[in-house]
């Protein structure tokens, strides 16, 4: 067994000089630089609102939640089920994406289909959300490509534990963004109504 | 003998041995599809092809014949470029549902496809379609655009059962495997089907789409559907827990033992394991009080019951009075702790293991025995012989029907395969005390004074005896079902009780016991018993000729 340092949080802070600890010229150094950032901004949202500067204005505050970030369309997001043209899951039940998963939070029971060119599918399809680590390993592993996280949403809460496990209905009602559009899903409201 | 070089080794190896066993000596594993074995040779796939020096072209390991001064390579580019094309032939029409198919993960396109294949397609044309989902017979399920004609499964019902219900019919790429017009295939040993397909054209209708197969533990044991005793190896699902509707034990498949069941086993066999976890296990110790109905109870008021009970009844009507059925379902460890507390501690005579005969026992040329218990000669090693009363189950019935035993010892299963339930009620009615060590429910634990739940041979170590006397060890699989414990720990808990010895209650310190005091298990260990089993009478009988 090594032996533990312990480092004393006292020991490690920087002594302040004379005209730090005065306070007053610190205060006067904060302001400048809030202001500094104020004038800045002004002057980019100036020149972005007569056409001189292109792109994105200087930095703002999102108005979250009536207005939202954009997200790449690449970014992974709450996790959907795909479902073949009749409305039946896509999924197969290959337990791919539960082998694959890192943290184990998928749960799959696979059942028979009498349709020999189907042949098996999940009848139960669990994602527990709360331990989902997001890497998107179980669509990367998906051979259907039955597991898609291009929903868009990402807030996700509930009031307990099972309430962070989604179930194959949910996972199938759940749209694309793409179809979706901006119009914002409060996936808390959907659960809590549930 | 004929001594030839296989990728620069040399091995010597008895003449009418053919390369691809050559290689295997060397440790060398050629791919094969058609080759199995314990069948006759095809030489159908050409998966196995080799560079032999001096041949004109590429020679199939798997029937060609080693010749002295023979030079074989496996792995230049001439075989690998073969193997590819093979691959890409075999796979032309194949449908690759591995998602849905359950040989996913054992099969061998997709292992050498990642070994030896990794071609890029150059198909154009569409896949043929042909039978999907097919149920040929009970436990057999065939998908014939899987198939890649190997022909092992008609070989099997050719040349092992000799039942002939599969062929390949049509030519061509049209060529498919099909059951016989009109014929199931129910054969006693259908169940290896599944296993002799190297893909998933055969499948196990008992195992479709229950559990992946690599979530599963592979334990090595011995089947106890008959006195043959096959090797197997017990799959159970221990990691992923909400599969196989949360039971534990999913498939049992054959372990190749050359003495014993080569590469084979009967679908009896194979399906008993539903037992282990079906709804009628005794999962907790019933009492009955006196002047009460029975009751469920926990292990130590259970065993402080039997204590009491079975003192105060052979005090008032004496240890004559006193039986104990040990049935041939024990291991030979089991018998050993029995007969040392019930014959040796408590001096009951009566003790028996000899039952009439399981009317369902059936027998044939290959494998199945009449003989429905697994341990007969193990049980008649240790309980029957050393002692001269010997007693059969059916004396001590007779003697309990006419009330000449008041305490009763029944231990083990498989009397109810041979006594009705009514006969059982009828001729026990006299027992005062009965006390019943059982894995599963019955008339015997219904009746009980004290019935207490004991594991099953997948819950536990153990050895058994087969018919030919070759002991052969199993090992536990899964933890014990409910509450049932080990029959070694509740033999050895009675034994404190009464102050009596005990045997130990680790199997392998039991046998090492057994094998200091019974002749036949001399020199005998858990280690020396290894993975196949010894047969003491057949080493024996060659130390005495040598
Ligand atoms: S995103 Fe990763 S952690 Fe989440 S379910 Fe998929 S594989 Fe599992
Ligand atoms: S990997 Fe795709 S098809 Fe397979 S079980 Fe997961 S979602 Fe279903
Ligand atoms: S037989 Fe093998 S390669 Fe074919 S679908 Fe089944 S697992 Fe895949
Ligand atoms: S069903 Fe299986 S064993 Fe039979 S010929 Fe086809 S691939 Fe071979
Ligand atoms: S294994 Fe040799 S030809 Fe099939």
């Amino acid at each position: 067994m090594g032996t533990v340092r312990v480092i004393h949080v006292s020991e490690r802070r920087r002594t302040l000089t004379f005209w730090e600890r005065t306070y007053l010229l610190e205060v006067f150094r904060g302001l400048v630089l809030t202001a500094r950032h104020f004038f800045v901004n002004l002057w980019r949202h100036s020149l972005w609102l007569v056409g001189v500067k292109s792109g994105p204005p200087g930095a703002a505050t999102f108005q979250y939640p009536e207005v939202r970030r954009p997200q790449s369309p690449r970014l992974r997001t709450l996790h959907r089920l795909a479902k073949r043209p009749d409305g039946t899951p896509r999924c197969v039940a290959c337990m791919m994406c539960e082998t694959v998963c890192p943290a184990f939070c998928i749960k799959i029971v696979a059942e028979e289909v009498d349709d020999s060119s189907i042949e098996k599918r999940p009848k139960s399809f669990d994602i527990d959300i709360g331990r989902c680590v997001f890497c998107g390993f179980c669509v990367e592993a998906c051979p259907e490509d039955a597991i898609r996280m291009d929903t868009g949403i990402t807030e996700i809460g509930a009031l307990s534990r099972d309430g962070m496990v989604l179930n194959i209905e949910t996972l199938l009602s759940l749209p694309p963004k793409s179809e979706r559009g901006d119009k914002p899903v409060d996936f808390l409201q959907q659960q809590l109504v549930q | 003998m004929p001594k030839l070089t296989i990728d620069d080794r040399t091995i010597e190896v008895p003449a009418g041995t053919t390369v691809i066993q050559a290689a295997e000596k060397l440790g060398i594993y050629i791919p094969r599809y058609c080759y199995h074995p314990g069948l006759s040779i095809a030489g159908s796939c050409r998966m196995c092809l080799v560079e032999v020096e001096k041949a004109p072209k590429l020679q199939i390991a798997c029937y060609t014949f080693v010749t002295d001064g023979m030079v074989v390579r496996t792995t230049t580019e001439k075989v690998t470029i073969a193997r590819q094309a093979i691959l890409e032939f075999l796979l032309a029409n194949h449908p690759l549902d591995c998602p849905v198919c359950d040989q996913a993960g054992e099969c061998k396109l997709q292992e050498f496809y990642m070994q030896f294949g990794q071609y890029d397609s150059t198909l154009l044309e569409n896949k043929l379609k042909k039978h999907k989902a097919m149920p040929i017979g009970p436990h057999i399920m065939l998908d014939s655009e899987r198939c890649i004609l190997c022909s092992r499964c008609v070989r099997f019902v050719d040349e092992v059962t000799k039942t002939h219900e599969l062929g390949i019919f049509n030519r061509g790429d049209h060529s498919e495997l099909l059951p016989v017009k009109g014929v199931t295939v129910d054969n006693a040993y259908s169940g290896c089907l599944a296993d002799v397909c190297p893909v998933g054209a055969l499948t196990d209708r008992d195992f479709r789409f229950k559990v992946r197969v690599w979530y599963l533990d592979k334990t090595e044991s011995v089947c106890h559907g008959c006195a043959r005793g096959c090797n197997i190896e017990i799959h159970s699902n221990r990691r992923r827990t909400h599969h196989n509707d949360g039971r534990l034990i999913a498939r049992l498949k054959p372990r190749f033992n050359g003495e014993v069941n080569h590469h084979w086993m009967c679908d009896t066999g194979r399906y008993s394991y539903k037992s282990i976890e079906s709804d009628d296990r005794l999962v907790q110790p019933l009492v009955r009080l006196t002047g009460k109905g029975q009751e469920k109870s926990d292990w130590t008021l259970a065993l402080a019951q039997i204590d009491e009970q079975v003192t105060h009844q052979v005090g008032r009507s004496g240890v004559a009075a006193a039986a104990v059925i040990a049935t041939p379902a024990l291991s030979n460890e089991e018998l050993w702790a029995a007969r040392g507390l019930f014959l040796q501690g408590m001096k009951i005579e009566k003790i028996a293991h000899r039952c009439t005969p399981d009317p369902n026992g059936v027998e044939d040329s290959l494998l199945r025995k009449t003989d429905t218990f697994p341990n007969s000669f193990g049980a008649n090693l240790i309980i029957g012989q050393p002692h001269t009363a010997d007693p059969t189950v059916d004396t001590i019935l007779e003697a309990a029907a006419a009330g000449k035993i008041k305490t009763m010892f029944v231990i083990g299963g498989g009397l109810l395969e041979r006594y009705s339930t009514d006969l059982l009620r009828e001729k026990l009615r006299n027992v005062e005390t009965l006390i019943a060590i059982q894995t599963h429910r019955s008339v015997l634990t219904e009746m009980a004074t004290v019935a207490l739940p004991m594991t099953s041979f997948a819950e536990m170590d153990g050895s058994i005896c087969n018919f030919e006397g070759r002991v052969q060890r199993y090992n536990q699989a899964m933890p014990p079902v409910g509450q049932s414990r080990p029959l070694l720990d509740t033999l050895a808990d009675l034994a404190n009780r009464w102050e009596l010895k005990t045997a130990p209650r680790q199997p392998e310190n039991c046998f090492a016991e057994l094998a200091q005091n019974a002749g036949y298990f001399a020199g005998l260990s858990y280690e020396t018993l290894g993975d196949g089993g010894v047969n003491p009478s057949r080493r024996s009988a060659t130390a005495a000729t040598t």
